[in-house]
């Protein structure tokens, strides 16, 4: 019976202030019961305040022979992270 | 001791007290049953959740029971070294699970009748019932949305699942009863404000069970007759097995802990 059931993503928010996060999928028939069964397996230990559930095929990836041309042009450009500026002492941790 | 300013028959306490306490444990025994057999994977930890939150309400329950008591007996004494005739939950409970849509109905409509109970328990006389009804009103709260959901669901569903639905509601609708029969130990409790009468929790029961029905197309059945007995401790023949499996670890080894 499962097999017939969509899958769906499943995100928590841990706390305010926090973003969702990916913590697994589940099978549900439709977005209300998603969102109860992700309340019963993945909120058992007080993980969250908040669920977003999506349908997994609902999801668009990149795809992963895409990786070089996507990913590792940005390898070398060093200068997009900010650590060329010196920081006045007097600032502290940022 | 809060207590001592509530005048009640203290026996009449303890049993009513083990009722409540009886009910959860009961319960919570028939449902995490499924564990492990359940038709889908979320189900099955559903409902395993809903056999803990029972449980960890009998804890609380059965407690206070023991303190009212004041023999010494724990909570776990209660549960595992009390023999059938000392349980006082009602039948309702310990009907077996049959199918699956046997459980979510028997537990609809045990839970349509505990959110009423927990709701009026808040403003128990006291203080200790009223903690351990609001704690326990949260937990009961998503059970029943869940439950009512799910018969709802199935009751308008497929063919097989609404017939398997209307069997089931069929089946314990005469188990439903005893919820609201009151006798001497309950007019004990109500009399010193400690709980409400338990005919007073009906019309908002029938209220939320007819509504829930309707909306899952399925018909309440018309038949009058009701079993009584268990909350004097008159069970049927299934309480002897759900004890045989629950107790056999105490019984065999007294004291056994892990």
């Amino acid at each position: 019976m499962s097999s017939e059931w969509p899958l769906w993503e499943v995100f928590i928010r841990g706390q305010h202030g926090l973003n969702h996060r990916h913590v697994g999928s589940l099978h549900a028939p439709d977005a209300e019961m998603a969102i109860c069964n992700a309340r019963d397996v993945y909120t058992r230990r007080n993980e969250g305040v908040s669920i977003w559930v999506v349908k997994s095929n609902e999801i668009t990836a990149s795809a992963p022979s895409e990786k070089g041309p996507l990913f590792e042009p940005s390898n070398s450009k060093i200068y997009r992270h900010p650590t060329f500026f010196d920081i006045p002492a007097e600032v502290g941790h940022m | 001791m809060a207590t001592a300013d509530i005048a009640v028959d203290q026996a009449a306490y303890f049993d009513w007290l083990c009722r409540l306490g009886d009910n959860c444990l009961v319960l919570g025994h028939r449902v995490s049953e499924w564990c492990g057999h359940s038709p889908v994977l979320e189900e099955d930890i559903a409902l395993a959740n809903t056999a803990l939150d029972l449980i960890g309400q009998t804890q609380l329950w059965l407690g206070l029971a023991g303190e009212v008591e004041g023999k010494g007996r724990t909570a776990d004494k209660l549960a595992y070294l009390r023999d059938a005739a000392q349980f006082r939950n009602v039948l309702l409970v310990e009907r077996p699970n049959g199918d699956f849509g046997q459980t979510l109905m028997r537990q609809f409509l045990f839970d349509a009748w505990h959110m009423e109970l927990l709701r009026a328990l808040q403003k128990s006389s006291d203080p200790r019932v009223a903690e351990i009804a609001a704690k326990a009103a949260k937990e009961v709260a998503y059970h029943l949305e869940r439950l009512a959901d799910l018969v709802i669901r199935l009751g308008d569903g497929t063919e097989e699942s609404r017939a398997r639905m209307q069997k089931a509601l069929n089946v314990l609708w005469p188990y439903t009863g005893e919820l609201f029969m009151a006798d001497a130990v309950d007019q004990a409790v109500v009399a010193a404000g400690i709980a409400p009468a338990p005919e007073s929790l009906k019309a908002a029961w029938d209220r939320t069970v007819a509504e829930v029905m309707a909306e899952a197309t399925l018909s309440l059945p018309e038949g009058t007759f009701q079993h009584r007995g268990g909350k004097a401790g008159r069970h049927t023949e299934a309480l002897g097995f759900i004890l045989a499996d629950m107790q056999f670890l105490q019984r065999a080894y007294p004291g056994g802990t892990w």
